[in-house]
């Protein structure tokens, strides 16, 4: 007969759960609020995820580093708080942009935001595990419930965008899997820090480099498509497109800076296991991904599409720092979404501040550039604020991209690649022609007739202000910000082993 | 005043940004009142700087990444003082020179106008590599603005193209930036980005070769040196005139700044090895740019094509090695700054009463408007670079200077001279000279009182400095001897030591 196992409550370690639980706890008391009484007004909706998301923030800050818990499934250190409070922080400002003053759908449901903390939590469960399958599971439910957010609002290429996304992500978990389980087979687990140390053991064996390639790749490949890197980011434009413009701007951070974590712990492993062949192919998918999608973005008609395209070019920029695997370049991952994450929501919510409900401006998309003409003249504020963030993409210092930018560029200097700090350059160079053509439209341009500062101002409200005016004084006051920002960061980087 | 060079970087801005509320009307009284006090701010500066000091003064340090090695670090020599005050001047005689009843928008241009100010003060005066990128990448932003919103019929292309050349040059700028902090990391396991702390810093000829390249990526493109000089005639072309005045005056100034500051005390042995190859675009440069400028219809393009031609004389002074060809050249940027910008602000006072820029046009226009043409000519000789005049006092110290390095070469950039007048004369011959060919320019009116207020000080400076420019000339002579002195210290070949001729050598002769 079996024994009984004995298991006492200390061993668990709950406290490195919580952060999830108060997240999926947020939820369901959303969902019985409106179980017991329905027809409430999306703010107290709003507010109370704020306020949940701020609990999780506090109590995530508060957690222990390299902590370890749940029979060593959680691993909570330095890396998994930083990206957690990157998360939440992004969430925060996310959140607010649903109090539009005209009426969205998708938010009028409190399972909206349901879904939000459910999928909040899965996020959080990916980065702080090192174990293949709950990395899996944390995955899975971000994904699926960002699907349902993305559907919900409730258009003809928004299910489009959220079936797209869903049968990519069907791929890609298929993939991870795949990948998962030749690991599994050459090594006997699944997790991360013991399948380094057998792998380490049997590196000399023949046919092990092919085994642990093929089930890089693998991986790699179902990474690639959650960071939408060339091949696999076809999906990318059209989902952004269909979904609406603040979750798009969301989608560009949140669940990419998880799925960058996790893959500076997998690849992090090969690389240190000197699997060259893996560090090229990251290097050249990270080369590839910012080109081809700076070039791209050129000939976008749309502002969205363009800010799409360059979402995934930024991604191409943080992938490179994934293969160079120095601690500096690691910093630079969480430095980069830092300061990335003010700038690009900045720049999707003044898409939604603008956003009306039909396409009154051009027969298929929401933001042509056309919608932009001549903004300086019609509100100088939303102008300004607007060339602000497109600058700061572009990454003319002093504003908050350009440090993380040459950050990343100096830590390919510090390996000796400089010719991919010169790559960095150019698509710098090349990327800021197409932010310049929002410029030159907004400030060079005569506006469209038919356009004043109701059809452009539709949305505004004063959350919206507020996010906005918040987003702006980071991008502008970076230069302050970096140093602490950085040094956290880099001690956190620095304690987790990266 | 010990944060004078904070105050002249940040007066402006703070202007700027305040400029937002003043009301439309008052605009240009603002934009001069501000412009005044930045100016006068300079002349300050002038007044309690030690002219017998050479080395950095009024240094300001503050950390701001100090991980990452970031501070801000200002500091003021005699190469950087005059330049500072020319921008200070231009930026307030352009403020001046605005016709109120010809631009809209006048409150956007002089915000612009300041912020772009702040810039080019900041960059003369920083001592932080990545310092001087911010301002030098931002500089580009207001510049943009200038020539895309009130520039000629094709001003998007060529703000477009002025913004994109320059912006991807310096992108390899700073990769090279970021080569010498990770170089500078190896051998004492500290990050900085100080220019001082740099100066120390030993490098083997092969990687200062490199990096001379990629710096050279940067400031070429600003100077513009030929073949990277297109993006400039097309931006003067279509920028409206205080656009084309600062351009030519001050941002050109950088790219030249940029070579003096960095490459040269940086990497002497590369710098010295690149004699032949910058000396010959150069010459290219002065020699190809004249015969174009002559073959102009356009009068402003004729200035501004000469306007390259004259930086080609900058750039074979910068790389003469010696104490008279680099304070040479660098009195000629401040001369040029000044005739460059006279000239163009005088073809827009004609470009305002005509709305035509095109030679063929005028003709007699001396006996319409004599002030003008006595103006016009004292501009012209300063900038062909007749004694007594401004032009001749750099021109001809720079000649002298890279006589040493090489005859020929100084034969042939010295033909710029004689070019120079061709071009310029046959210009003023078709426009002033002879009948007035044109009858609707018979009753043209000559200069007002705001157009004077903006050009005679110029005048002024053309014959003060012309005929006495030891108060400007001794300090920059100071920090040009102590630049070479440590260059000829720091430089690793014989072959370097050999060329850069610093003082002790002088004295050693004498």
């Amino acid at each position: 007969m079996l024994e009984p196992v004995k298991i006492s409550l200390d061993a668990l370690n709950l406290a490195t759960l919580m952060p999830m639980l108060i997240a999926v706890a947020g939820g369901l008391v959303i969902l019985t609020i409106d179980l017991i009484k329905e027809n409430l007004h999306k703010s107290l909706y709003v507010m109370l995820t704020v306020l949940i998301i701020l609990i999780d923030l506090g109590t995530t800050i508060g957690l222990n580093v390299n902590d370890r818990g749940f029979f060593d499934l959680m691993l909570v250190d330095g890396i998994s708080i930083v990206t957690q409070i990157l998360i939440l922080v992004a969430s925060v400002l996310f959140i607010p942009l649903a109090l539009t003053s005209k009426r969205f759908h998708e938010y009028s449901y409190p399972e909206f935001f349901a879904l939000f903390l459910f999928m909040l939590a899965g996020l959080q469960f990916m980065v702080s595990s090192d174990n293949l399958i709950l990395i899996f599971i944390g995955l899975e439910t971000s994904s699926l419930a960002l699907y349902t957010l993305i559907a919900l609002h409730n258009r003809h290429n928004s299910f489009e965008a959220a079936v797209k996304y869903f049968t990519m992500g069907a791929l890609a978990a298929g993939f991870f899997t795949m990948g998962s389980a030749i690991l599994y087979a050459i090594s006997g687990s699944l997790e991360l820090a013991q399948i380094a140390d057998v792998l380490q053991l049997r590196m000399g064996d023949s046919g092990m480099l092919a085994l642990m390639i093929g089930g890089a790749s693998f991986l790699l490949a179902a990474f690639a498509f959650k960071l939408s890197l060339f091949p696999f980011h076809t999906w990318a434009p059209d989902v952004y497109e269909g979904a609406s413009a603040p979750l798009a701007g969301y989608m560009s951070i949140v669940p990419k800076v998880a799925a960058f974590v996790v893959s500076m712990r997998i690849f992090d492993m090969f690389i240190k296991l000197n699997v060259e062949w893996i560090q090229i192919s990251i290097l050249i998918m990270a080369v590839v991904t910012m080109t081809l999608a700076n070039i791209m973005a050129l000939v976008q008609e749309d502002v969205k599409r363009m800010l799409a395209y360059s979402s995934i070019s930024h991604a191409g920029f943080v992938m490179a720092a994934i293969a160079i695997a120095t601690t500096k370049s690691n910093s630079a991952v969480f430095l980069y979404y830092g300061l990335f994450m003010f700038t690009n929501l900045g720049a999707f919510a003044m898409l939604w501040v603008s956003r009306h409900k039909h396409k009154i401006h051009h027969a298929r998309f929401d933001h042509p550039y056309e919608k932009f003409a001549g903004m300086i003249n019609i509100m100088p504020m939303g102008a300004v604020v607007m060339a602000l963030f497109m600058l700061s993409l572009a990454g003319v210092p002093p504003f908050s991209v350009f440090w993380s930018k040459i950050y990343i560029m100096s830590a390919a200097v510090d390996i000796g690649m400089v010719w991919l700090a010169i790559v960095m350059g150019i698509n710098s160079a090349i990327s800021a022609y197409y932010y310049l053509k929002l410029v030159v439209y907004m400030f060079l341009k005569e506006p469209t007739a038919g356009i004043n500062e109701t059809t452009v101002y539709y949305n505004v409200s004063k959350p919206l202000m507020t996010v906005l005016g918040i987003t702006v004084f980071v991008t502008v006051s970076s230069i302050f910000f970096v140093e602490p920002l950085l040094e956290y960061i880099t001690h956190m980087v620095q304690i987790s082993g990266y | 005043m010990e944060h004078i060079l904070s105050i002249l970087i940040f007066f402006p801005l703070l202007a700027g940004i305040l400029g937002f509320v003043v009301d439309k009307e008052s605009a240009k009284a603002y934009g001069i009142s501000v412009a005044s006090v930045e100016f006068l701010l300079s002349l300050w500066l002038w007044m309690s700087f030690d002219t017998t000091y050479a080395g950095m003064q009024f240094s300001e340090f503050a950390p701001i990444i100090s991980r990452f090695g970031i501070s801000y670090n200002l500091g003021v020599d005699g190469i950087s003082l005059f330049i500072v005050i020319m921008a200070a001047l231009i930026t307030l005689l352009g403020i001046i020179l605005l016709d109120e009843s010809k631009i809209a928008n006048m409150k956007n241009m002089i915000v612009s106008l300041l912020f772009l100010e702040m810039t080019m003060v900041g960059v003369f005066l920083s001592l932080d590599a990545i310092i001087f990128y911010m301002f030098w990448e931002l500089s580009l932003v207001p510049m943009l603005y200038l020539i895309g919103a009130w520039g000629g019929p094709t001003r998007v292309y060529a703000a477009v193209k002025f913004f994109l050349y320059t912006f991807a040059g310096s992108l390899v700028m700073l990769v090279g930036l970021l080569v010498i902090a990770y170089l500078y990391h190896l051998e004492s396991g500290v990050w900085t980005f100080n220019l001082l702390d740099w100066y120390q810093l030993d490098l083997s000829v092969g990687l200062q070769f490199w990096l001379f390249l990629a710096l050279f990526a940067g400031f070429a493109i600003k100077v513009p040196m030929f073949p990277f000089h297109t993006w400039l005639p097309h931006a003067h072309g279509q920028a409206p005139t205080i656009g084309s005045v600062i351009l030519a005056a001050v941002l050109l100034k950088m790219g030249t700044y940029g070579f003096v500051r960095f490459s040269l005390p940086l990497f002497p042995d590369a710098s010295v090895e690149m004699i032949p190859f910058i000396v010959i675009l150069s010459i290219i440069m002065v020699i190809y740019t004249a015969m174009v400028a002559f073959a102009q219809k356009d009068m402003k393009q004729v200035i501004a094509y000469s306007s390259v031609s004259h930086m080609g004389i900058i750039m074979i002074g910068v790389f003469a090695m010696n104490a008279e060809g680099l304070g040479g050249s660098i009195f000629l940027m401040l001369s040029h700054g000044i005739v460059s910008g006279a000239l163009f602000m005088l073809v827009g006072v004609i470009y305002e009463r005509t709305g035509t820029k095109t030679m063929s046009k005028f003709g007699g226009l001396a006996s319409v408007m004599p002030v003008y043409a006595t103006v016009f000519g004292i501009m012209l000789m300063a900038s062909v670079g007749l004694p007594l005049t401004i032009g001749f006092v750099g021109e001809f110290l720079v000649l002298l200077g890279f006589y040493h390095v090489s005859p020929i070469a100084t034969i042939l950039a010295g033909t710029t001279i004689i070019i120079g007048s061709i071009y310029m004369l046959s210009l003023f011959k078709k426009s002033f000279f002879g009948p007035v060919t044109n009858e609707k320019n018979r009753d043209l009116k000559d200069l007002n009182a705001r157009e004077l207020t903006a050009l005679l000080p110029l005048v002024a400076i053309v014959i003060w400095l012309g005929v006495y420019p030891k108060p400007v000339l001794e300090p920059i002579d100071m920090s040009v001897k102590k630049l070479l002195v440590n260059m000829e210290y720091k430089a690793r070949t014989a072959k370097a030591k050999e060329t850069i001729i610093s003082m002790q050598k002088v004295k050693e002769e004498k």
